[in-house]
C-alpha cells in the first residue's frame, strides 16, 4: 500500500497491550456474539475478526470482555458504520472521540469506514445512505477523512457503498470519486466486492468495468457477503446488500479476479442477518482463504 | 453552502414517512423510476430500527406478540427516531410511549416490564467496577456507620412498579411457556452487574427506598430511616447482606 | 428528606455484624478458588442471569447491511396483542386479553 509518510501508526507511542498479529493474506469473518462460545472453545486459528466499532462503544461489560479476549489471539479489524463521512454536516466529535478510543484500546490491524452517511442534523437513520459524486461532495468527504485520520493517527480504509438510486446531479463516476479521495487524503480502500456487484446490477453497468477503473493498488481489505434479490419499479432485478446468506457465485468469481490482480489481501466474509452456526460461516472464510492461498503461492498468476 | 446541504435534507425528507413520494433528486439509472429503489432505504431505516428495539425489549415483544409489537414500535420509531449512532442507547423513551399507547392500555404493567429490559441493557453496557467486599464494611467503626456514603456501581438500577413487573419480565426473557401470572402484586427490582452477568432480583419491603436513598448519596443512617418509614417490617441486616451480595456499591466515603 | 425515624449506631452495628457473618459462613473458598470459579463463570456465558436461567441475547447490534424484510404497514390485527399477554392477569380482575378492536384504522 502506498501509505503517505505523514501518517504513522500511533501504537509506537504507547506500550502495546496486545500481540501484533499480522493480518496479511488472511481471511476472516464478522465477530458475532452468537459464535463467541464456539470460537473460545477452539484453539486459535489462522484468520481475523471484524467488529462494528459502534457495538463496542459502551463503557464496559461483556462486549469489551469478549473483544479483549478475541484480540489476544487474533488480529482484529475495526469497522466503523456510523461516522457519516459522506454527509454534508461536520463529523460528530464525540463519536470520533469514541472511535479513536477504540483504535487506541484494541490496536486493530485494520480500520475502516464507509463512503456513505447516516446522520442528518440530529437524527441517526441507521442505514448507509448515498451521496452525489460532485466536486463539492468530494471536498467535503476528503475533509472528513483527513479529520478521522488526524484523530486516530493512522490511515483508514474507505469502503465503496452498495446503492439503489443515483443522483442525476453527480458529475463523476464512483470510481473517479474514490480515486480522487485516495489522492487527496492518502486513505486506503476497503473493496466490497459484493457491493460492486450489487451496485453494478442495480445501475446496469459492468462490475468488471468498475473494477478496471477502480484503484486496486490501494486496497487494504476486501469484503464479501451475500445479497438478496428483489425487483425495481420496472420489474427488473434489484439486488439488496442483505448480508443474510452465503457469498454469491458471481461475487466469488469477481473476488478471484480481484485477487489475481491485486494479490492476496485480507478478506472478510460478512454475515449480519439470519446468522448461521459457526461452522457454516467459518467454511465461507475458508473458501476465501483457499483462493487467497492459491494466488499467494503463485499458481494462478499465469492466466492474468 | 446550500448546494452541498441539499442532498441530505432532500434525501431524508421521506425516509420516515411512507406517504411521501421518493425525492425528485434521486432516480434509477437512465432516469428510471426510483419509488421502489428509494423504498429500499426507507425500509432499511424502519426495519433496522424496529429490529433494534426488538433486541432491547425481547420480553415486551414476547408478551404482545410480534405483530402488535412491530406495529407499536413502528409508530414510536417514526415519532422518535434515534438521536445517537449508538443503537444500544436507543429506545429510552419507549416505555413512556407504551404507557400512553392506546392499544396497550389493557396491559398497564407492560411499560414497567420494558423499563426493566431497558435497565438490563444499561447494566450490560455499564462501566466495569469491582463491588465492595464484605471486608470493606467490616473496618468501619460502629459509630461511623450512620454517616457513611456509598458510591453506586455504574450498573446498579432500581425500578419500582405497582405491578408484578419482574415476574412478568422473568417469565418472558426465557423461552418457556408462561403459566398464569397475577400482575397485581407490586414489585421492586434491583438490576446489577457485579461481574459480567446481569442480575435482576426482587427487593424485599423497604429495600427500594433504602437503596434509592443510598444511590442518591444519602448517608446510611438516613437511608435506613427512610426504609423503616416506608416499610415497618424493613429488615436492615438482610438488606445490607443482599446489597453487598448483589454488588450494588463500589466505594465507601466515610463522611465527616 | 423528611424522614421521621432515626436509626441508632447500635442498631446499624448489629445489622452489619449479622450481615457480614452471613458472608463469613458462606465463604468456604480460598481467594484462588473463588477467582477460578469466577473466571470459569466468565468464560461460560456473557448473558443474562435471572434465577439461574441464562440466555445470551446481547442486542442490539449496529449493522451495515440492507434488509430484505419488507416493512409492511400494520393492519387491524396488529393493534391486538397476542403473545403471552393472555396468561397475565391484569389488576382489577381484568384479563390481559383485550377487546377486539372496533374503531377504524388510521389512514
Amino acid at each position: 500500500m502506498n501509505e503517505p509518510t505523514r501518517i504513522q501508526p500511533s501504537r509506537a507511542s504507547a506500550a502495546a497491550r496486545f500481540p501484533a498479529h499480522p493480518v496479511d493474506a488472511m481471511a476472516g469473518t464478522s465477530l458475532k456474539p452468537e459464535h463467541l462460545e464456539r470460537i473460545f472453545d477452539e484453539a486459535p486459528q489462522r484468520g481475523f475478526f471484524e467488529v462494528h466499532a459502534e457495538n463496542y462503544m459502551g463503557a464496559g461489560g461483556p462486549p469489551h470482555a469478549a473483544l479483549t479476549r478475541v484480540r489476544q489471539d487474533y488480529p482484529v479489524s475495526l469497522h466503523g458504520v456510523c461516522m457519516s463521512i459522506g454527509g454534508p454536516q461536520p463529523l460528530d466529535k464525540a463519536h470520533l472521540g469514541r472511535f479513536k478510543a477504540l483504535v487506541d484500546r484494541y490496536e486493530p490491524a485494520l480500520v475502516s469506514e464507509h463512503l456513505a452517511w447516516s446522520t442528518h442534523q440530529s437524527t441517526f437513520f441507521n442505514d448507509l445512505l448515498p451521496l452525489p459524486y460532485t466536486e463539492a461532495t468530494l471536498a467535503h468527504v476528503a475533509e472528513h477523512i483527513d479529520e478521522v485520520q488526524d484523530a486516530i493517527g493512522r490511515p483508514i480504509l474507505l469502503e465503496n457503498p452498495s446503492t439503489y438510486v443515483v443522483f442525476p446531479q453527480s458529475t463523476m463516476s464512483e470510481t473517479d470519486f474514490i480515486r480522487a479521495i485516495v489522492r487527496r487524503t492518502g486513505c486506503g480502500l476497503l473493496l466490497d466486492v459484493n457491493n460492486v456487484f450489487v451496485s453494478a446490477t442495480n445501475h446496469g453497468y459492468s462490475a468488471l468495468g468498475y473494477l478496471a477503473d477502480y484503484p486496486l493498488e490501494h486496497v487494504g481489505e476486501i469484503h464479501l457477503a451475500g445479497h438478496a434479490e428483489q425487483t425495481d419499479d420496472e420489474g427488473e432485478l434489484l439486488l439488496i446488500d442483505s448480508h443474510d446468506g452465503p457469498v454469491g457465485d458471481a461475487v466469488w468469481k469477481l473476488f478471484d479476479i480481484v485477487i489475481s490482480r491485486r494479490g492476496a489481501t485480507p478478506t472478510l466474509v460478512e454475515w449480519d442477518s439470519d446468522i448461521p452456526d459457526w461452522p457454516i460461516l467459518k467454511a465461507e472464510a475458508l473458501a476465501a482463504q483457499l483462493i487467497l492461498d492459491r494466488h499467494a503461492s503463485g499458481l494462478a498468476n499465469a492466466g492474468h | 453552502m446550500p448546494a452541498i446541504d441539499t442532498y441530505a435534507a432532500g434525501f431524508v425528507s421521506a425516509l420516515l414517512d411512507p406517504e411521501r413520494p421518493a425525492p425528485a433528486m434521486v432516480s434509477g439509472p437512465g432516469r428510471k423510476a426510483a419509488a421502489k429503489r428509494y423504498g429500499v432505504y426507507r425500509n432499511n431505516v424502519t426495519v433496522s430500527l424496529i429490529n433494534a428495539l426488538a433486541a432491547v425489549y425481547p420480553a415486551t415483544q414476547r408478551i404482545t406478540g410480534p405483530d402488535f409489537f412491530r406495529m407499536m414500535v413502528r409508530l414510536h420509531v417514526r415519532a422518535t427516531p434515534p438521536a445517537s449512532p449508538l443503537l444500544f442507547e436507543y429506545g429510552r423513551d419507549f416505555p413512556a410511549f407504551i404507557e400512553c399507547y392506546e392499544h396497550a392500555q389493557s396491559m398497564p404493567w407492560l411499560a414497567d416490564v420494558a423499563r426493566i429490559e431497558r435497565a438490563w441493557l444499561d447494566a450490560y453496557h455499564a462501566a466495569d467496577a469491582e463491588p465492595l467486599s464484605p471486608q470493606a464494611f467490616a473496618v468501619v467503626p460502629a459509630e461511623r456507620l450512620a454517616g457513611i456514603v456509598l458510591v453506586p456501581h455504574p450498573a446498579a438500577r432500581i425500578l419500582r412498579s405497582r405491578y408484578s413487573a419482574l415476574a412478568i419480565f422473568a417469565a418472558n426473557r426465557v423461552d418457556r411457556p408462561v403459566t398464569s401470572i397475577d400482575a397485581g402484586e407490586p414489585e421492586d427490582t434491583l438490576v446489577t452487574r457485579p461481574g459480567l452477568e446481569v442480575f435482576a432480583r426482587r427487593l424485599p419491603p423497604g429495600g427500594a427506598p433504602f437503596l434509592i436513598h443510598l444511590i442518591a448519596g444519602e448517608p446510611l443512617g438516613t437511608a435506613a430511616a427512610a426504609a423503616i418509614d416506608d416499610s415497618p417490617d424493613f429488615d436492615l441486616a438482610a438488606n445490607i447482606a443482599s446489597m453487598i451480595g448483589a454488588g450494588v456499591f463500589i466505594a465507601i466515603h466515610w463522611g465527616n | 428528606m423528611s424522614t421521621r425515624s432515626t436509626v441508632s449506631a447500635a442498631l446499624l452495628a448489629s445489622a452489619f455484624t449479622a450481615a457480614l457473618s452471613s458472608f463469613a459462613a458462606a465463604a468456604p473458598l480460598s481467594e484462588a478458588e473463588g477467582k477460578a470459579a469466577m473466571d470459569a463463570g466468565k468464560e461460560k456465558c456473557y448473558g443474562v442471569s435471572l434465577a439461574g436461567m441464562n440466555d445470551c441475547a446481547a442486542g442490539p447490534g449496529t449493522t451495515c447491511q440492507g434488509t430484505s424484510t419488507i416493512d409492511f404497514q400494520g393492519n387491524a390485527w396488529a393493534f391486538v396483542p397476542g403473545g403471552t399477554c393472555t396468561a397475565i392477569m391484569a389488576p382489577g380482575d381484568r384479563m390481559g386479553s383485550p377487546e377486539p378492536l372496533t374503531r377504524d384504522l388510521p389512514a
